[in-house]
C-alpha cells in the first residue's frame, strides 16, 4: 500500500497525527523526515515515546528519504510521511517527483509569519515553497484532522479562513 | 470551602495539567466540583500553540507554579512532547501522561509528592474498568 498521507505539520508526531489521522488510515508506520531529528538520539527517543507499539516510526534525512521514497511507497505497510516545514516537503517532492497531494496540517506562529488559517501561518519564502509544490501538479490542501474539509491552496493562500 | 494547596510544611502541592483543548480546564473544574482542591492545578492548552511556544507556555506555568509535576493527556500529545522537552533543563520534573480524573483527584488530596502520585498512578490504574450490561434474573 502507498503512503497515504503527506503531512507537514510543526508538531510533527503528536495527537492529531498518531489518533486524528492514525485510526482511521490504519497507519502501521510514521516516516519522519527531518534532518534534525535524524541525526539526535535523544530526539528518536521523544518522538518514538509517543507512537503506539503496534505503530513503527522511522527517521530519515530529506536526502535519505528522497533516496528511498519508492521503496517505502511500495511497501505493504500503511504509512504517513510527515516533515515539520514546508521547504522540506517541497525538496522531497521535487527529487522525486512521486508525490501527488501535501497535507498542511499545522504549521504555526512565527514573527515572520501571517496568519492564513487557524493553524497555518506563513512566510513569503514558504508561500513561495507551496506555489511551486503546486506547479510541480502537487495537489496541496490545509486539513488539520480528517473531519475537517480540506481547504485549497489558493483559499489557504488568500487567508481566506483565517480567524 | 475550597481545601489549601498548602501541604503542612508550608511547600505547595502544585501540579500542571496540560493537554488538547479544553482537556486542563475541564479536568480542573471537575476536580474542583468534586474535592474543592482545583486550585492544586495550573491549566495549559495547546490551542493553535507552535511547539516553541507551547514549551515556553508550559516553563513558564513550572516556573510560576514551582510545580514538580505535569499531568498531561495523550502519551503522544504535543504537550507531553513539550513537557519532556522542559525535562532536560527541568530533570526533576515528573511527567505523568494518559491523565484521567482519578488520578487528579488522588493526586489533589496526596499528602506529599512521592507519595501523592504513587497513589494517584495506582488509582489511576485500578479505575480504568469496561462495564457491559448483565441482566439480573
Amino acid at each position: 500500500m502507498p503512503i497515504l498521507l503527506y503531512r507537514v505539520d510543526d508538531r510533527l508526531v503528536h495527537g492529531q497525527v498518531v489518533v486524528g489521522w492514525g485510526q482511521p488510515l490504519d497507519l502501521a508506520r510514521i516516516i519522519l523526515v527531518d534532518d534534525v531529528v535524524a541525526e539526535s538520539e535523544w530526539e528518536q527517543d521523544l518522538y518514538r515515546m509517543g507512537v503506539p507499539p503496534e505503530m513503527e516510526i522511522v527517521f530519515l534525512s530529506a536526502r535519505s528519504a528522497a533516496a528511498q521514497l519508492r521503496t517505502l511507497q511500495a511497501d505493504a505497510k500503511p504509512a504517513l510521511l510527515l516533515t515539520a516545514d514546508i521547504g522540506t516537503m517541497r525538496t522531497l517532492a521535487e527529487r522525486t517527483g512521486g508525490i501527488a497531494n501535501v497535507n498542511l496540517g499545522g504549521v504555526h506562529h512565527r514573527d515572520d509569519r501571517l496568519q492564513k488559517l487557524r493553524y497555518v501561518f506563513l512566510s513569503e519564502s514558504e508561500e513561495l515553497d507551496l506555489r511551486a509544490l503546486a506547479a510541480h501538479g502537487v495537489t496541496v490542501t490545509a486539513q488539520d484532522v480528517p473531519g475537517a474539509s480540506p481547504v485549497p491552496l489558493d483559499d489557504v493562500l488568500k487567508g481566506s479562513g483565517a480567524t | 470551602m475550597m481545601s489549601s494547596p498548602e501541604r503542612p510544611n508550608g511547600v505547595p502541592l502544585i501540579a500542571i495539567i496540560a493537554g488538547h483543548g479544553d482537556f486542563a480546564a475541564g479536568m480542573i473544574s471537575a476536580v474542583e466540583h468534586i474535592s474543592g482542591a482545583g486550585r492544586r492545578f495550573v491549566g495549559v492548552s495547546n490551542r493553535d500553540l507552535s511547539p516553541a511556544a507551547l514549551v515556553e507556555r508550559l516553563g513558564a506555568a513550572v516556573r510560576e507554579s514551582a510545580a514538580s509535576v505535569v499531568f498531561t493527556d495523550l502519551p503522544a500529545g504535543s504537550c507531553t512532547i513539550a513537557a519532556r522537552r522542559l525535562q532536560r533543563d527541568l530533570p526533576e520534573l515528573l511527567v505523568i501522561a494518559g491523565t484521567n480524573l482519578p488520578i487528579l483527584l488522588n493526586f489533589a488530596l496526596g499528602g506529599d509528592i512521592p507519595g501523592a502520585v504513587d497513589r494517584a498512578l495506582s488509582t489511576a490504574r485500578d479505575a480504568l474498568a469496561a462495564h457491559v450490561h448483565t441482566s439480573i434474573r
